[in-house]
C-alpha cells in the first residue's frame, strides 16, 4: 500500500524539478536563445573570420589546403586597377544613389502619408522595385534599356534628339551605364525609404504642426523646424538600409551590365564574385570583399547609437 | 497636411503618377512585351507602344512548356517553405527570450541579432559556399535550405522583438497565476496574439528566400536545382539569344504576386519596423 505511493511522489518530484528549472528566466531564456545564436556563430560568425582568414592565404576554389601569405593577396588587390575602379564606383554609387533616394523618398512619403482613394494600388505600383526580386527588375530594366528596341530611342528618335538609324546603346557607355546602375540602385531603393518615412511621418502628432500654423509659420518653416528634426531619426534608419542595400550589391550589375562597359561599372561585390567564383582564387575574392567592413562597421555603430539613443526617450 | 485645397488634391496626384510612372514603368514595359510576336517585336521600325500585329500568348506558353521555368518555381516554393519553417522554429523562441527573460540585456541583444542580418551576402559567399563544399551539399537545393535563414532569422527575430513587446505582459503572467506553465502560458495566450506578426515574418522570410541571387548562382550550377532569380536570368538566356517576350513574363508572373503579398503585409511590416529600429 506504501510502496506506490512513494513512487508516486518521486515521480511528481522529477517533474517539479524540470519545470522549475524552466520556469527560472535566467535559464529558460538562454536556452530559448541558444538554438538561433549556435545557427548565427556557425553560418555567419565562422565564415566572417574565414573571409580574413582566405584574405591572409593563397586559397583556391579548386583545393581545400592553403597556406598564409600575409599581406600579399592585399597587395596583389590594391595594385589590380579593376579593384580600385570598383571600390572607387562602389562608394559613389551608394552615395548618388541614397542623395536620390533622399530627395525622392520624402516627397514621396509626404504624399503617400494622406488618404486618398484609390492608394493601394498606387502603393501597390510603388513598391514594385522593392518587393520584385533584384534579378528579375535588373532583367526589366536590361530589356528597357537595350540598344535596337529601348523605348527611350524610339522616343528620342521621334524628338529628333538622336538619329534613329544609330540608337544610344544605354550599356555600353561607361557614362550611361554608370548612370544606370545608380539609377537601377535608386529605384529599387527608394520604395522602402519612402514607407519608412511614411510611418515617420504618420507619427508625428498634428497638433505640432497646427500649433505652429497657428502661430504663423509657413509651410517651408514648419517643415524644417518640425518635420525634419522629428524626422531625422527614421530617416537615418532609411537610408541605413539603402546604404547597405546598394553598397553591397552584386546582383544589380553582375545582370544589368556584367561589370561593363569594359571594367566600368564594377563594383566590390560583383568583382568579388568574378574573382572568388569565376576566377577561382577565394583569397583574392575574400580580400576584395573586406573593403565593404569599414563602412559596414560604420553602419553597426551608427544602427547602434540610433538604438541607444531610442532607449533614452 | 491641414490645407484641403483642390490645388493641394491636384498635385498631389501629379506627384502620384509621376512616382507610379518611374517605380512601375519598367514592368508595364516587360508586361506590353510578353505578349508581342517575334515580328512585331523585332521590326526596328515598328512604333514600341502599340501592338502593330495581334498579342500572344505563345511567349508565355514557351516560357512554361519549354523553360525549366516550372522547376525553378517548385525549387524556389520548396526552399522558400522550408526556411520558413526553419526561420520560425529558431526566431520564435529567441525573440520570446529577448523580449520577456533576458531583462536589462534584451536590448543590446536584440541589436546584438540585428548585426548579423547587417553582414552581407557578398562577403560570406565565398566560405559558405566552401562550408557548403564540406557538407557535401554543393548543387542542391539543400544548400540554399542550409544558407537562407542567416538572411531571414536575424530580421524576422528583430520584427518579433518589436510584436512581442507590444503584447502587455499581465496577459501571460494572469496565465501563469491560473496555472499554466510559462511554455504553456506562451502557446495559449500570446502566440494567438502574435499571429499577424508571424503571418507578416512569414511572408518576408520567404520574400527574401525569393530574392537572393549571389547564394544561388554560386552554390547551385545544374539548372534542375536553380531558384527563379538564379534560373531565369543565367538558364533562359541561350548564348547570346535573349528570349525577351519568355523572360518578361517570367520577371511579371513572380513580381506581381510578390508585389501583392508585401503590400498586404507592409503596414505590420513597417509597425514591426519602428518597433525595432525606435526601442532597439
Amino acid at each position: 500500500m506504501s510502496e506506490p505511493a512513494v513512487r508516486r511522489t518521486v515521480i511528481v518530484d522529477e517533474t517539479v524539478r524540470v519545470h522549475h528549472l524552466l520556469d527560472r528566466e535566467e535559464v529558460l531564456g538562454p536556452v530559448m536563445l541558444s538554438p538561433l545564436m549556435i545557427y548565427l556563430v556557425a553560418l555567419v560568425g565562422l565564415p566572417l573570420v574565414l573571409v580574413f582568414v582566405y584574405a591572409f592565404s593563397d586559397a583556391t576554389t579548386g583545393s581545400t589546403e592553403f597556406s598564409f601569405v600575409g599581406l600579399q593577396t592585399f597587395q596583389h588587390t590594391l595594385d589590380d586597377p579593376v579593384f580600385r575602379i570598383a571600390l572607387r564606383n562602389t562608394v559613389v554609387f551608394t552615395v548618388l544613389a541614397q542623395l536620390i533616394v533622399v530627395v525622392l523618398a520624402t516627397v514621396l512619403g509626404f504624399v503617400l502619408s494622406a488618404n486618398f482613394r484609390g492608394k493601394w494600388f498606387v502603393r501597390f505600383l510603388i513598391l514594385l522595385p522593392w518587393t520584385t526580386p533584384i534579378a528579375l527588375s535588373a532583367l526589366a530594366w536590361l530589356w528597357m534599356l537595350d540598344s535596337l528596341f529601348s523605348p527611350f530611342n524610339w522616343i528620342l528618335g521621334q524628338l529628333h534628339v538622336i538619329d534613329v538609324g544609330t540608337p544610344v546603346a544605354w550599356l555600353g557607355q561607361d557614362a550611361t551605364a554608370i548612370a544606370s546602375v545608380v539609377a537601377l540602385n535608386a529605384w529599387r531603393t527608394l520604395p522602402l525609404a519612402a514607407v519608412i518615412l511614411m510611418a515617420g511621418l504618420t507619427s508625428i502628432p498634428p497638433e505640432l504642426n497646427e500649433q505652429a500654423q497657428v502661430d504663423g509659420a509657413g509651410f517651408w518653416k514648419r517643415f524644417f523646424d518640425i518635420t525634419m528634426p522629428l524626422l531625422a531619426p527614421i530617416m537615418m534608419v532609411a537610408i541605413l538600409f539603402g546604404i547597405v542595400a546598394t553598397f553591397t550589391d552584386m546582383a544589380a550589375v553582375y545582370i544589368l551590365t556584367r561589370g561593363g562597359p569594359g571594367f566600368a561599372t564594377q563594383v566590390l561585390g560583383s568583382w568579388s564574385f568574378y574573382t572568388g567564383i569565376q576566377g577561382g582564387s577565394l583569397a583574392q575574392g575574400a580580400a576584395i570583399g573586406i573593403f565593404m567592413f569599414p563602412v559596414l562597421l560604420g553602419v553597426c555603430i551608427l544602427m547602434l547609437r540610433q538604438a541607444s539613443r531610442g532607449d533614452v526617450t | 497636411m491641414v490645407a484641403r485645397s483642390p490645388g493641394v488634391a491636384i498635385s498631389r496626384w501629379a506627384v502620384l503618377v509621376v512616382f507610379a510612372l518611374l517605380c512601375a514603368f519598367p514592368f508595364a514595359w516587360a508586361t506590353f512585351t510578353m505578349f508581342k510576336d517575334n515580328a512585331d517585336l523585332y521590326t526596328v521600325g515598328h512604333v514600341p507602344f502599340f501592338y502593330n500585329s495581334p498579342p500572344t500568348l505563345d511567349h508565355v506558353r514557351v516560357l512554361f512548356a519549354d523553360t525549366a521555368f516550372l522547376t525553378f518555381v517548385r525549387n524556389s516554393v520548396e526552399i522558400g517553405l522550408i526556411v520558413v519553417a526553419i526561420t520560425l522554429a529558431i526566431s520564435v523562441p529567441a525573440a520570446y527570450a529577448i523580449a520577456r527573460l533576458t531583462g536589462q540585456w534584451g536590448g543590446k541583444l536584440a541589436m546584438t541579432v540585428f548585426i548579423f542580418y547587417l553582414v552581407p551576402p557578398t562577403l560570406l559567399f565565398l566560405p559558405l559556399s566552401r562550408i557548403v563544399a564540406e557538407l557535401g551539399l554543393q548543387d542542391t537545393i539543400w544548400s540554399l535550405v542550409v544558407v537562407y535563414p542567416t538572411l531571414t532569422a536575424p530580421f524576422s527575430t528583430w520584427l518579433l522583438v518589436g510584436f512581442f513587446r507590444s503584447i502587455p505582459r499581465d496577459i501571460e503572467e494572469q496565465a501563469m497565476v491560473d496555472g499554466y506553465s510559462r511554455a504553456g502560458a506562451v502557446v495559449r495566450t500570446v502566440l494567438p496574439l502574435a499571429v499577424p506578426g508571424l503571418f507578416t515574418v512569414v511572408i518576408f522570410t520567404f520574400a527574401f528566400t525569393m530574392n537572393d541571387f549571389i547564394y544561388a548562382v554560386a552554390f547551385i550550377s545544374s539548372s534542375n536545382n536553380m531558384t527563379v532569380s538564379a534560373g531565369v536570368p543565367t538558364e533562359l538566356i541561350r548564348g547570346d539569344v535573349f528570349f525577351w517576350q519568355s523572360l518578361m513574363a517570367a520577371a511579371v508572373l513572380v513580381a506581381i504576386p510578390v508585389a501583392l503579398a508585401y503590400n498586404f503585409f507592409l503596414d505590420r511590416f513597417v509597425q514591426g519596423l519602428s518597433l525595432g529600429a525606435v526601442k532597439g
